[in-house]
């Protein structure tokens, strides 16, 4: 999609807002992105970046199935993105393997997961464009029921996510001193792989399945550079992900080239620029543990 | 019957080789806690060869140079060339939204020549595609990366298992971190042509997850790991041939359901034997 830009920004702005498809575009964008900088938080965190990769890859194959067998593609992001989460859950063996079994065992899951993405593409014929569409994202078909379904699930993820904070924060900074005083650690860590899997289903929806990643870890980790209190560091994860959403959106509709490809050139640009001004990588340090 | 078909001879040349290499790799991958820099650098791939065909040139060009160039460029910006994965994810979250973008530019500048399904093709390979002077360059490739494994095996086995120890010892840890990774690049540049950017990370983590999950001695792992990875190259090819499924798909399910077996294997024996506290 691609308007006539002016610059004149305010008119720019009513001229996409004109459309339905923009505002519902907006609206979803910004659910997302909240969703995504705050569960994404606590990935990078976790350094659990490669599972929330994996989750987020998952979703194609739902979706391709969805599509194939002719049911809603929401409904087929969110079976797949949870389930893996409770494979991954369930096959790593607690940590007394450490963080290679783990990384083994996600992986697997991932490549199995696109080739199956990849057996339903093929059973379904004629279906290469919308590859592209799973894969990449299309922020301009998104529907208003869609709009309420991916609010609805970000109220519910954000609620457990409210609940489980404190003890979650606790036992990703130091899971040994946490274990110790009491906190259930395992629940925890399946608890947090479902609202992982449950935050990459709603925004592989948006930005497609392989991008999904851009919103998840980026925003979140600029976020963790510039402050290393947990409150402040939430908080310009979130202001980031709504702003590079709402920023690739805009150029994104006036440019020919895909918005995934905005989304991922801003937040790595934010990223790049606050490393460059910190001169860090990395400011939350995290006690090694198994 | 199967091999006589000129193309099934290039799939068997190529899928061999790649599936070698990968093997071997994945099992020094998986004992670095490497898999994610893996699945970065197939992603790297992906945009490599994108980028290459926007410009008009040939695909593997651009492939083998930007895969191996990202591959050193983590290096630098993790410890003892390990990368972090914040600094991978980031890396890899923009590289692939670049290959987005240069697969809208390639579709959209060179259309009508039906390459529409570039960015599929890339994604998820072409084993059965394969020419004959390409399935020999890649087992060439192929089998160079494996020759250069064997000969760093050793002290690359001592520096991931005890860094500090090997460094001590005089083994040149950063020097064999980067040599790894610029092998790692390679072997995911090479696999791209063979099972596509997406699915490299099953050949190179389901093998060796399961070779490490049956033994803990290295030099067998190793050698269970390429086994395991060649097997399921050649049991998914004839799958492929005898049931119409993509060969992408059936080698990706072989070695997942021999990494399953594993896992299978280890709790029946860990049941049988005394539970450990």
């Amino acid at each position: 999609m691609t308007g006539t830009f002016t610059w004149n920004l305010l008119a720019d702005i009513r001229d996409m807002w004109a459309y339905d498809a923009m505002v519902n575009a907006f609206r979803a964008g910004t659910i997302v992105a909240v969703l995504a900088a705050l569960v994404g938080w606590f990935m990078v965190l976790r350094r659990q970046s490669f599972a929330g990769h994996t989750l987020a890859l998952v979703g194609f194959p739902g979706a391709a199935g969805a599509v194939w067998l002719g049911l809603s593609v929401t409904l087929g992001y969110f079976t797949f993105c949870l389930a893996a989460a409770l494979v991954i859950a369930v096959l790593r063996t607690g940590g007394r393997r450490g963080y290679s079994e783990e990384s083994a065992v996600i992986g697997t899951v991932q490549a199995f997961a696109l080739a199956t993405g990849m057996l339903f593409v093929s059973l379904y014929k004629g279906f290469l464009n919308g590859t592209t569409e799973l894969l990449f994202g299309a922020f301009t078909g998104i529907t208003a029921d869609q709009v309420t379904v991916l609010a609805g699930v970000a109220v519910v993820v954000l609620a457990v996510l409210a609940v489980i904070g404190r003890p979650l924060l606790f036992a990703s900074v130091d899971t040994d001193v946490a274990r110790a005083h009491g906190v259930p650690s395992r629940v925890l860590d399946t608890v947090f792989l479902l609202l992982l899997g449950a935050a990459a289903a709603e925004a592989s929806q948006i930005t497609g399945a392989l991008l999904v990643f851009a919103l998840l870890v980026l925003p979140p980790a600029t976020a963790q550079l510039v402050t290393a209190r947990p409150g402040r560091s939430l908080a310009v994860s979130v202001g980031l992900a709504v702003l590079v959403v709402w920023v690739a959106l805009f150029v994104g509709y006036y440019s020919p080239y895909p918005i995934g490809f905005w989304v991922t050139t801003t937040a790595f640009g934010a990223y790049a620029l606050t490393s460059v001004l910190t001169g860090r990588t990395r400011s939350i340090p995290r006690r090694a543990a198994a | 019957m199967m091999l006589a078909q000129p193309f099934m001879q290039h799939a068997f040349l190529g899928g061999t080789a790649v599936a070698l290499a990968a093997g071997l790799v994945g099992y020094f991958l998986v004992l670095r806690a490497q898999v994610f820099t893996a699945d970065a650098l197939s992603h790297v791939a992906f945009t490599g060869a994108l980028a290459a065909l926007a410009a008009g040139l040939d695909a593997r060009l651009g492939l083998f140079a930007i895969t191996v160039l990202v591959a050193l460029g983590m290096g630098t910006l993790g410890r003892q060339a390990r990368p972090d994965d914040v600094v991978i994810g980031g890396v890899f979250a923009w590289v692939l939204g670049l290959g987005v973008f240069f697969l809208r530019l390639y579709t959209s500048t060179r259309s009508g020549t039906g390459n529409g399904s570039a960015g599929v093709s890339v994604l998820f390979g072409s084993i059965l595609g394969l020419s004959a002077s390409r399935a020999l360059t890649t087992a060439l490739i192929a089998l160079l990366v494996c020759a250069v494994l064997v000969v760093i095996a050793r002290p690359l086995l001592f520096a991931s298992v005890d860094e500090n120890v090997a460094a001590a010892r005089g083994v040149p840890v950063r020097l064999l971190g980067f040599g790894f990774l610029a092998l790692v690049g390679t072997t995911a540049a090479e696999a791209t042509q063979v099972v596509g950017a997406l699915l490299i990370l099953g050949l190179l983590a389901a093998p060796a997850g399961a070779a490490s999950r049956l033994t803990t001695r290295p030099l067998p792992a190793l050698g269970l790991s390429a086994a395991i990875a060649v097997a399921s190259v050649w049991l998914g090819l004839t799958a492929s041939y005898l049931v119409a499924v993509p060969p992408s798909f059936a080698i990706l399910a072989v070695a997942t359901l021999c990494y399953l077996g594993t896992v299978a294997v280890q709790r029946l024996r860990r049941g049988s034997a005394v539970q450990p506290a």
